[in-house]
């Protein structure tokens, strides 16, 4: 009977259960807690994702695998290997700045939105995020996304009476759960096919399916693609961002341009290179196409806000959110085509650790600006030179570095690893179109560098700056540049075993 | 000349692409105490003059101790690894094709920084001027020292937002657009060449450019060369710019202010010819081949076309501006660059390089004296200096008259000025093509590229007849002649222009061996 038990390995898991542990913890103090001391609250949750961050440190030395098949050694369902650790630092870090973020906003929202709710919603957003990157089975898979999911579609029609706020939340809502269920059919076909759930299984067992069974495999691969797709909002899946980070607490859209992202791609990867990379002829040209409709649709779409619209400013970077995701669907299509996928899988990577810090970096611009411009316009940046020069000094590095140009090196070289990539894979075509997208989103993000250091009409207005903040700011921009400094830090996991 | 050790060799080198970014973000701190001057303002022109002084300084002393025996050899090299994963060196170094441009960009840049210090920019705090200023030098700088071809990249896009920046926010009229224009068609000339680059160097498994010249395009095949060579030549064609991809340089010069003329027609454009010679020609060399005929029609078509724009624009009533005709005659020369490099040959390269280095020199001076008779009259445009009869320059200003005069002899190519050499050497080398190119091709070029020269003389002796010639009305205002700062930003670049028209061995000494090496395939 005892080997029934399986052994848990709690150092392996600690990143995700510590965030959804602290969540729960907050949820219930949220009872105990007075009015006045619930600020509290946020602090715990930003210790508690700092203290979940730091458990990936222990996990450095080897990959560790745990929740494995008795009996049948190496086939587990949740492995800490190169890969996990990379986005589960990703999810955690950029869950923490969006947390430094939040602190404000709550503060700001004067009790419009619940605190303790907030928090735990937050929090298990956040551990669902981390638990997938090391999910190696679809029932697993599927666990973490809807973990990720479904507390976001909460937050973003958190606001209390906000139209705005619960029509942006119901249309995620629907678009999202349209899209699980499709994958869900998908991976139940792929189930029928090879009857196994684990990822290493399914790539084994896929390849000599019956006959009779082919074309179910197939539509499951598809479908399942599908649900992936929505989550990294790749076109034609993408129409809910703007509304919904428009709609949305200013902190949740940058969770969501970051985190979601994450958890998409994540997921993406570890459907098509790691549990079907016998379909690379299936997936690798649907991805391939994907990726330049993403970019294109994004970047146009960026292109053709309004600078003095209200909230033109997140609008702008939620489309151009669109855009980066097909940047980062570009080295997963060329995976299909060379026989170095690991490669390829870590410029994504790498291109995803960049534009986490520095879209980061730009919305806790935004949110600064936001709290003396209610409508956040782009126009509102017009002259934050004179008001405050670091701050825009730093954010028109974010917007350069997203642009991918000089001083923004990272953001350059985060470019070239993925161009590299497709030229690599023979995927000519899509770096032309690539690189087409690259000019045109240079254009709004210049415009909005140069709107940075106009003058200013009128007195220039003070910002008004919190230390959370504050502290926001200075670590992206930290990172960032230490980044262009030593582009290697990143750019490292392109030459490294991953899996 | 003299004999200086490697390791300061290095960090002279090192110190010419570092310093200018150091000098940038310095410029944007407040001044230390007892460097304040007279003004925030002043002391930040005053900071700019000293770095890129102490720039030209250490290019000079780079240029002393630059062993001239051996032009060929990359001397003063730095080679540092930077991005393993990408394979990416902070590979530095110069021989006898890039040490001359460093050495003209510094000297620019100082001039510019000089005027700049006398003559304020109309626009904004100079503070961001003087902080982008050097950040320009550095790309540029950059782009003529690295020897990596992702480095190059990275250096070539660095200049652009600076350069963006300086149009968009000192520039004249239509600034803002011409600025888009600017940075739009270069941005998507050089993502294509990312692209061409990034296929040389996944092909040829480095990115090293002196191990690519070495290789001299064995381990790439001649298909993948066609390719990049398309792609990287496109980038660097714009930048040049080669006609038909010329149209961004004429707003683009028209708008911006002197001192970014100055430096856009002297030092910028010359980063895609150097691009062409450094990286196509030893790396791709199958590929140029490919390409050569193609290359040489679009340049003389080029020349002859920058002449007709010209002529058209020196017209009586064509309301033809200055500075928008010296940017057309910008078009015309770089036709005769591309002519020579497209030879294939020494003496067609050799020339290349010559008219670059020419070019530099006498375009930034016409530059200057342009905008000096605009802060003067008002007025670059050519209908209104002239009036009916000319804006008669000598004799109401004849030190700034007989400049002018000789910026457009020099510019039409009189022999025993800088103008002349380059010119005859690339027409020289069309005569004799390399092996493999078609002979009556370039012969029928040749003869075209020489009609052009008559056609520049022609529209430069009219601008002459009208600017500076002409009787001096009696109520004419009065025009102040050449000042004492001008004196010091223009005579350096005249007399380095009756040098290099006077003793071109100078200039060919070291370019030529360098030349022979490149085109026989690194080692010899």
């Amino acid at each position: 009977m005892s080997s029934l038990v399986q052994s848990v390995d709690w150092l392996a898991i600690a990143p995700p259960t510590i965030a959804a542990v602290v969540g729960l913890v907050v949820l219930v103090a949220d009872l105990f807690v007075g009015e006045h001391r619930k600020p509290l609250l946020g602090w715990l949750s930003v210790a508690g994702l700092a203290a979940a961050a730091l458990m990936l440190l222990p996990l450095l030395d080897a990959d560790r695998s745990t929740f494995c098949l008795v009996g049948d050694t190496g086939v587990c369902s949740y492995t800490a290997d190169r890969f996990t650790l990379v986005i589960q630092f990703l999810v955690l870090g950029g869950a923490l700045l969006a947390a430094l973020l939040s602190v404000t906003a709550l503060k700001d929202e004067n009790k419009r939105l619940p605190e303790g709710e907030y928090w735990f919603l937050f929090l298990s957003s956040a551990a669902g995020a981390a638990l997938l990157p090391a999910s190696r089975d679809l029932a697993t898979l599927i666990v973490a996304l809807e973990v990720a999911s479904l507390p976001a579609f909460a937050l973003v029609g958190l606001r209390h009476g906000d139209r705005k706020s619960s029509e942006a939340a119901l249309k995620f809502f629907l678009s999202s759960v349209t899209a699980t269920a499709v994958s869900l059919l998908g991976i139940s076909f792929v189930y029928a096919a090879t009857g196994t759930l684990h990822l290493t299984l399914v790539a084994e067992r896929i390849q000599d399916v019956d006959g009779q069974l082919h074309t179910l495999a197939q539509a499951g691969v598809v479908l399942t693609l599908v649900g992936f797709a929505f989550k990294t909002a790749a076109v034609p899946f993408h129409f809910w961002v703007p509304d919904t980070y428009v709609g949305a607490p200013l902190p949740i859209a940058a969770y969501l341009s970051v985190i979601g992202k994450a958890v998409g791609f994540s997921g993406l990867i570890l459907v098509t290179v790691v549990a079907l990379p016998s379909y690379a002829d299936v997936w690798g040209p649907a991805l391939a196409v994907l990726a330049a409709l993403t970019m294109t649709v994004g970047n146009v779409g960026a292109l053709r806000q309004q600078a003095a619209r209200a909230y033109s400013a997140v609008r702008l970077l939620a489309w151009s959110s669109v855009g980066q995701a097909g940047y980062l669907l570009v080295p997963i299509a060329a995976a299909a085509y060379t026989d170095d996928a690991e490669q390829a899988i870590g410029s994504t990577l790498a291109y995803a650790l960049m534009y986490g810090a520095v879209n980061l970096g730009a919305f806790a611009v935004a949110a600064v600006v936001g709290r003396t411009h209610r409508r956040n316009r782009v126009a509102d940046y017009r002259g934050l030179y004179a008001a405050s020069p670091l701050t825009a000094l730093l954010m028109g590095f974010f917007l350069l570095c997203l642009a991918g140009l000089p001083p923004g090196i990272i953001g350059l070289f985060a470019k070239v690893t993925v161009f590299s990539a497709a030229v690599d894979a023979g995927l000519g075509w899509l770096a032309v179109v690539m690189a087409v997208n690259v000019v045109i989103a240079l254009v709004y993000y210049l415009q909005w560098t140069a709107l940075l250091f106009r003058a200013p009409e009128g007195e220039p207005v003070r910002h008004r700056f919190t230390a959370p903040l504050t502290v926001a700011i200075a670590l992206t921009g930290v990172l960032g540049i230490a980044l262009s400094g030593a582009p290697q830090l990143v750019l490292r996991f392109t030459d490294t075993a991953l899996f | 000349m003299i004999d200086i050790n490697e390791s300061v060799m290095q960090f002279l080198l090192a110190f010419l692409v570092v310093g200018p970014l150091l000098g940038a973000a310095a410029a944007l701190l407040p001044a230390p105490p007892g460097l304040k001057g007279r003004s925030p303002e002043q002391a930040v022109l005053r900071h700019g003059v000293t770095v890129t002084g102490a720039v030209l300084v250490a290019a000079v002393v780079l240029a002393l101790g630059f062993d001239h025996d051996q032009p060929s050899k990359m001397q003063a090299t730095t080679d540092i690894s930077w991005i393993p994963a990408l394979d990416v060196r902070i590979h530095l170094g110069t021989d006898g094709i890039s040490l001359p441009l460093l050495v003209l960009t510094a000297l620019l840049t100082f001039l510019s920084a000089l005027y700049s210090y006398f003559k304020p920019p109309a626009g904004p705090s100079p503070k961001a001027f003087v902080a982008l200023l050097l950040v320009l030098e550095s790309g540029t700088l950059a782009t003529f020292a690295v020897l990596d071809l992702i480095l190059f990249f990275l250096a070539f896009e660095m200049v652009l937002v600076p350069m963006y920046f300086l149009i968009a926010r000192w520039g004249g009229e239509g600034r803002a657009e011409a600025a888009w224009r600017f940075i739009l068609y270069t941005l998507l000339g050089s993502v294509v060449m990312l692209l061409g680059l990034l296929l040389i160097g996944i092909s040829a498994g480095t990115f090293d450019m002196v191990a690519l010249a070495t290789d001299n395009g064995r381990s790439l095949t001649t298909s993948v060369q066609v390719i990049a060579v398309l792609a990287v030549g496109i980038g660097l064609a714009v930048k040049t710019p080669m006609w038909p991809l010329h149209s961004w340089l004429p707003d683009a010069h028209t708008a911006a202010p002197t001192v970014g003329s100055v430096l856009l027609a002297g030092v910028l454009l010359k980063m895609g010819t150097y691009g062409f010679v450094r990286v196509l020609l030893p790396a791709a060399p199958d590929g140029l081949r490919t390409f050569a005929p193609y290359l040489a029609a679009f340049a003389v078509v080029g020349i002859v076309y920058g002449s007709l724009a010209c002529l058209a624009l020196a017209q009586r009533g064509a309301k033809g501006d200055l500075k928008r005709l010296i940017a057309y005659s910008s078009v015309g020369h770089m036709g005769f660059v591309l002519l020579g490099i497209a030879t294939m040959t020494p003496t067609g390269v050799n020339g290349a390089l010559f008219a670059n280095i020419a070019h530099g020199l006498i375009t930034g001076l016409l530059f200057f004296l342009v905008g000096a008779l605009k802060e003067r009259t008002g007025s670059t445009d050519l209908d209104a200096l002239a009036e009916q009869t000319g804006a008669a320059l000598y004799g109401r200003a004849p030190r700034l008259g007989g400049l002018l005069a000789f910026g457009a002899v020099a510019s039409l190519g009189l022999p025993g000025l800088a103008g002349f050499w380059g010119e005859m050497l690339a027409l020289f080398g069309a005569f004799d093509p390399a092996d493999g190119l078609s002979r009556p091709a370039f012969l029928t070029f040749m003869a075209i590229g020489a009609f052009g020269t008559l056609l520049t003389a022609a529209y430069l002796l009219v601008v002459v007849r009208r600017v500076c010639m002409g009787a001096v009305p009696q109520d004419a205002p009065h025009l102040t002649d050449v000042r004492g700062y001008e004196y010091a930003a223009w005579t350096p670049l005249v007399v380095l222009t009756v040098v290099a028209g006077l003793w071109p061995k100078a200039l060919l000494g070291l370019t030529d061996p360098a030349v022979q090496q490149l085109l026989a395939g690194g080692t010899r």
